[in-house]
């Protein structure tokens, strides 16, 4: 195909620069646009260098907004890998210290009489703001568990006749006998509080956080 | 696909007749369907049937999008200023009251603001926008510049635009008369509003086919 830049455009349809099929015209013929690398301008009309950097980080255009450079790119990764890496230690010394705490004080929490089979008896343990729930399943069956769902800390509500414990913010299920999640969003067991019967008083002895 | 770069949009007011032809066929688009983007405007509708079609300009430094507080507004690397992003859109109208060429408009019932976007489904693959296929005295014309060069010889266009100390180029051309562009190659558009017309005789040399550049 022949440069026709700067020539006359004949626009007939039949005309030499249109062969091929009717209404076309072949891309050759026309003039090119003058910046067709550079779409932003900014509206001081200065260069892009001169310009603050947000205007960077916000670019109007869609190839500058979609652009993402190699060094913002190794940046990411380098800083997110960082923060796993600071969260394996942030676990490691989260356990070193619970060890550290040592097992929680005793605690009475009601007296076999006060607890008839089928109830339940809410108190908290170790600290005040750790809710627990004390459930008399039968004559001879205690169980204690965290009131806080695994999912996302709603307090749960036992259901004995079902055998279960539910918890009513988005339907987790958990079993009454061993605490560990039937059906809904908890992956992890109820932490268990371990119980002791000395004469007619029951005692919380310790509390025990699962992860399965 | 982006709108080839050698096609670009042409408003010649000068030969707008307001009869709503663009107004209709907007609706039909289907970036936007049902709805009309493009302004019929009347510029002195106590003195003059002269009528002027507004549709967006596409500014190279879109103001409706500097002063988007949510970043809805993106232009597309062929330089087409679209709609706003409805994820991102908050409806505030900052856009409407900013734009120089009052394009953008805010629908406050679906909490979105709309704009011409020259067509996008059509222009990217090389079609004509609606309104440039229906007017009839193509007083929106959409081609390339050569074909405009050809059929309005008396005009050149202009897409270098002067509101008071802010400059704006766009790519949407305004057909502008040839004579005075040789020291004035920009639209002084706030200095422009208080003038009045002239005395003048006019002299229009008949184009024996207007729908020549149609064929493209």
């Amino acid at each position: 195909m022949a440069d026709r830049r700067g020539e006359p455009l004949d626009v007939r349809i039949d005309s030499p620069a249109r062969e091929g099929l009717t209404g076309t015209t072949p891309a050759s013929v026309y003039r090119p646009y003058e910046d067709a690398e550079q779409v932003t301008i900014a509206p001081d009309w200065r260069p892009a260098e001169s310009q603050p950097a947000w205007r960077n980080d916000f670019p109007i255009d869609w190839p500058q907004d979609h652009y993402v450079e190699r060094r913002d790119f190794m940046k990411f990764m380098v800083l997110t890998s960082l923060a796993f890496t600071v969260g394996q230690f942030w676990i490691v010394l989260q356990n070193w210290l619970r060890r550290r705490r040592g097992r929680p004080e005793l605690m009475r929490l009601s007296s076999l009489d006060q607890l008839p089979v089928g109830s339940t008896h809410v108190f908290a343990y170790p600290s005040q703001h750790d809710p627990c729930i004390l459930i008399r399943s039968d004559e001879r069956r205690f169980v204690a568990y965290s009131q806080k769902c695994t999912h996302l800390s709603c307090a749960v509500v036992p259901q004995l006749d079902a055998g279960v414990i539910r918890c009513p913010c988005h339907e987790g299920f958990f079993d009454l006998a061993s605490g560990r999640p039937i059906s809904g969003p908890p992956r992890r067991p109820l932490s268990l509080v371990h119980l002791e019967i000395r004469g007619d008083d029951i005692f919380a002895t310790g509390i025990e956080e699962r992860t399965l | 696909m982006p709108k080839p770069e050698y096609l670009h949009f042409f408003i010649d007011p000068n030969r707008c007749i307001g009869c709503q032809a663009c107004v209709q066929a907007c609706t039909e688009c289907d970036t936007h369907r049902g709805e009309s983007m493009i302004h019929l405007e009347f510029i002195d509708r106590a003195h003059s049937v002269q009528t002027v079609p507004v549709v967006c300009m596409h500014c190279e430094q879109p103001t409706c999008a500097e002063v988007c507080p949510a970043d809805a507004i993106k232009r597309s690397g062929d330089g087409v200023v679209q709609s706003a992003r409805k994820p991102r859109c908050i409806a505030c109208g900052n856009c409407v009251i900013a734009c120089p060429f009052g394009v953008p408009e805010v629908y406050e019932d679906r909490q979105i603001m709309m704009k011409c976007d020259m067509c996008y489904d059509r222009t990217s693959v090389g079609k004509k926008p609606m309104c440039a296929t229906v007017c009839p005295s193509q007083a929106l014309f959409f081609g390339t510049r050569e074909q405009i060069d050809q059929l309005r010889p008396m005009s050149r266009p202009v897409n270098r635009f002067q509101f008071g100390r802010q400059t704006i180029s766009t790519r949407v051309f305004m057909m502008m008369p040839a004579e005075p562009l040789t020291t004035q190659p920009y639209l002084d558009v706030t200095s422009a509003m208080s003038e009045h017309p002239r005395q003048r005789s006019i002299a229009l040399t008949v184009v024996s086919d207007p729908f020549a550049e149609v064929e493209l």
